[in-house]
């Protein structure tokens, strides 16, 4: 052939021509930027203008955050330090951080809270990650009671008898279930009031003069800065969510009783707003309870939290069961199972899958709205800021404050809102 | 957990809802502390300090009534109150009294039950401008921009007298005092009005303090005290007279360096009677004869106690003006004991 080919065709290309780069317009930084910023004059002038904002910011604000001082014992040292410069003072948290996380929290006791921050993670673990063993959610379980006990200290038998509720419960339960389902149910409510109500306060009082054990006592009123915020906003979270779920369900059921129940307190919470809850703990509760008694602040307002966030979550998970289809509820009905079993192996799963965007946003709203608390009186890091520039040393000082803060809550907001995408892709079943 | 504690509190409940409200200095010496409401921060009256220690003029008070009660000026538990549950915490009985910026009127007096026991600071409404304004009086604003905070008197004070001025105003509603440097020092405002006090504190706060004058005008009175609940008088008498003792001592010149000495006995009669060398003061309101020395032991006599707090030697720079002895032409005024 190629002899053919010689003869007819005065030359022949006998090797490739080396690939030659694109022009230069056409590859690497300079198309990105032809493509994405400077693809039509309208773009031009768009990224022109952005541009200039950036430039516009960064020389307000860069300067600023270069002169940062970290070490001085007062405003106007700052200003000595800068000499006319501008600057920010970040000497402030350097001061005060403590009282921004912590709050009054005794400064030789903040280990207690540290340690109670990690086990919250390491109780949360198993929650949240499926792959890790299943024993750990024993951990879990004693929590609650341990993270009590670490934060507010006292006697060690208290967090054990309120346990030991619990405990009395599944032992009423376990026992009374041999004889009839029913009756388990009601056994398994009443005995854990019958413990807490008549047996927890002499067994509590009998161990401590036995066994005197037990961490320094800390009075609620030393909590305050993030502390309170996360105290606040771990426990409204994690009551929220089940109270949210029966509340739900209970809207939804065919009993006139609970439902009309249910209706009423999430059309009453969600119709009222959460300053007014937080008042009315505050004040008007004082009122109710007689003169020297003190229901413990924080107690009631990380109650009107929960309840607060359980009506919106009850409507969050409503949303989750109204998109499930019809055939799901007639499918667990033909599969013979009860309306619990129903519940927790068919619908929940389905049904919380759909509204995890909706429940992780309540969630957020809910830490966010701990801040709120500053309103009646309690140093959260918001009032913590306003008390610090009181001080004479750091009167007149402002953005570094609301910096640290805002860092504060975008990180664990943050961390819940990625948290909430890995588990929406993690349960992702669907084909789309 | 939760439920151990509910319970406790319906238990209490019971047991002590019997008690009369009377006993506040029983239940405070059986407490071994007292509850003190103040305000969440206010610059050179109450705030806490890098080891959650409150200081200033207002907590002074509360220190000086506990060192009275107690014998610990350090026994306090300070309540943070704002202005919306400030009254109702004491009512309630949150609180045992309020040392708290708050403004004597007719209506807190009469209508809400309360007790103002006398002034510990006398305030009145001011203007601060920018120097470059060329302002040298508050009847020369006429059209200015004025910061104010919303809900107070101060807004009620400054229609009133823009109003009887014959003059026009543009406000600028702001929440907060810090919001309100924020936005005055960016030029959103011509005057930041509010409390004398609270101006000069802002204005030191200032990279250039000299760069504004607080305006000569005070257009309202707002005579500042502490407040105890109605209904017991002995109470009221104690937190009372251990102001008095504060500015009597001032007068007589007892001071927290020599009410030691003092107290051994002097010459002057009313000193003795105030530091109980002479006539039985203490038990007549239910206390030791030492009360008053422990009181001026806690934090000095009022001039020592405005000096270290809110002075013209502080960063907040504030002159005794009307709060001088009426002897040096103020109105601090102590009632004789006598």
């Amino acid at each position: 052939m190629s002899n053919i080919e010689s003869q007819t065709i005065a030359y022949v290309r006998d090797t490739m021509i080396p690939e030659q780069a694109p022009p230069l317009t056409e590859a690497g930084a300079i198309k990105w930027l032809r493509e994405n910023l400077f693809s039509g004059w309208f773009n031009t002038v768009l990224t022109l203008l952005s541009l200039a904002v950036i430039w516009w910011s960064l020389a307000a604000i860069g300067p600023w955050l270069v002169n940062m001082v970290w070490n001085a014992g007062s405003l106007s040292e700052c200003r000595r330090i800068l000499d006319g410069t501008e600057g920010a003072c970040f000497a402030v948290i350097n001061d005060r951080w403590h009282q921004l996380l912590f709050g009054f929290y005794p400064s030789h006791l903040y280990w207690r809270p540290v340690l109670a921050l990690v086990l919250l993670f390491v109780a949360l673990a198993p929650i949240l990650f499926t792959g890790l063993p299943r024993k750990m959610l024993i951990f879990s379980a004693i929590y609650p009671f341990l993270g009590y006990h670490l934060l507010w200290g006292g006697s060690i038998w208290l967090p054990i008898s309120a346990l030991l509720g619990f405990v009395a419960g599944a032992v009423a339960f376990l026992v009374v279930r041999k004889v009839n389902g029913l009756a388990a149910i009601f056994a398994a409510v009443l005995a854990p009031v019958f413990w807490w109500l008549f047996l927890a306060g002499p067994f509590d009082s009998a161990m401590s003069s036995v066994l005197p054990l037990g961490l320094e006592f800390v009075r609620s009123d030393r909590f305050g800065g993030f502390l309170i915020s996360l105290v606040i906003g771990v426990t409204g979270i994690s009551l929220s969510l089940p109270l949210g779920i029966l509340l739900a369900l209970g809207r939804q059921s065919d009993m006139v009783f609970v439902k009309s129940v249910c209706v009423i307190f999430i059309e009453f919470i969600r119709g009222v707003p959460l300053i007014t809850l937080l008042f009315t703990a505050s004040l008007l509760l004082n009122y109710f309870l007689p003169p020297g008694t003190s229901f413990d602040l924080i107690l009631r307002v990380i109650i009107m939290v929960t309840l607060f966030a359980a009506a919106y979550m009850a409507e969050v998970v409503r949303g989750g069961l109204a998109a499930l289809p019809k055939g799901q509820y007639e499918a667990a009905d033909a599969l013979g199972l009860d309306y619990w079993k129903a519940q927790r192996l068919i619908i929940m799963p389905q049904a919380l899958k759909i509204s995890i965007p909706g429940i992780v946003n309540t969630f957020i709203g809910l830490f966010k709205d701990t801040t709120l608390v500053v309103f009646i009186g309690l140093l959260d890091p918001i009032g913590l800021s306003n008390a610090i520039r009181a001080s004479t040393d750091w009167q007149g000082i402002y953005w570094e404050l609301f910096i640290f803060i805002g860092a504060l809550f975008f990180i664990f907001c943050f961390g819940i809102s990625r948290y909430s995408m890995y588990l929406e892709r993690k349960l992702k079943t669907d084909h789309r | 957990m939760k439920k151990s504690v509910f319970v406790g509190a319906f238990a209490a409940t019971a047991l002590v809802a019997g008690m009369a409200q009377a006993q506040t200095l029983e239940s405070i010496q059986d407490r071994g502390e007292l509850n003190c409401g103040v305000s969440t921060g206010l610059a050179g009256f109450s705030a806490p300090d890098a080891n959650g220690v409150w200081q200033g003029f207002d907590v002074a008070v509360c220190r000086a009534v506990a060192a009275a009660v107690l014998d610990d000026a350090m026994a306090v538990n300070f309540v943070p109150t704002t202005g919306q549950t400030r009254f109702s915490a004491l009512a309630s009985g949150e609180v045992d009294m309020l040392a708290r910026n708050t403004t004597w009127t007719f209506t807190r007096d009469i209508d809400l039950n309360l007790t103002f026991v006398g002034v510990n600071y006398y305030d009145g409404q001011g203007f601060m401008v920018n120097r470059d304004l060329g302002v040298s009086s508050a009847t020369e604003l006429d059209g200015a921009t004025v910061c104010i905070q919303t809900g107070t008197t101060t807004e009620l004070n400054l229609a009133d007298f823009f109003r009887s001025n014959g003059m026009e105003y543009e406000p600028v509603p702001i929440e907060t005092n810090a919001e309100a440097q924020q936005q005055y020092l960016a030029g959103a405002c011509d005057v930041y009005t509010t409390d004398v006090s609270g101006l000069a504190a802002t204005r030191a706060s200032f990279e250039s303090p000299d760069a504004h004058v607080i305006l000569p005008e005070v257009i309202s009175k707002e005579p500042l005290g502490p407040v105890v609940r109605d209904g017991d008088k002995q109470w009221e008498g104690i937190v009372r007279w251990t102001l008095f003792a504060l500015i009597a001592a001032e007068e007589l010149g007892i001071t927290s360096a020599n009410v030691a000495e003092m107290a051994q006995g002097t010459d002057m009669p009313e000193v003795n009677r105030l530091l109980g060398t002479e006539g039985e003061f203490g038990a007549m309101l239910g206390l030791d004869s030492d009360w008053a020395v422990r009181a001026i032991s806690a934090a000095g006599n009022y001039g020592e106690i405005f000096a270290a707090n809110i002075g013209d030697q502080t960063p907040i720079g504030l002159a005794r003006g009307l709060n001088a002895l009426w002897t040096q032409g103020g109105l601090q005024y102590a009632m004789p004991f006598r």
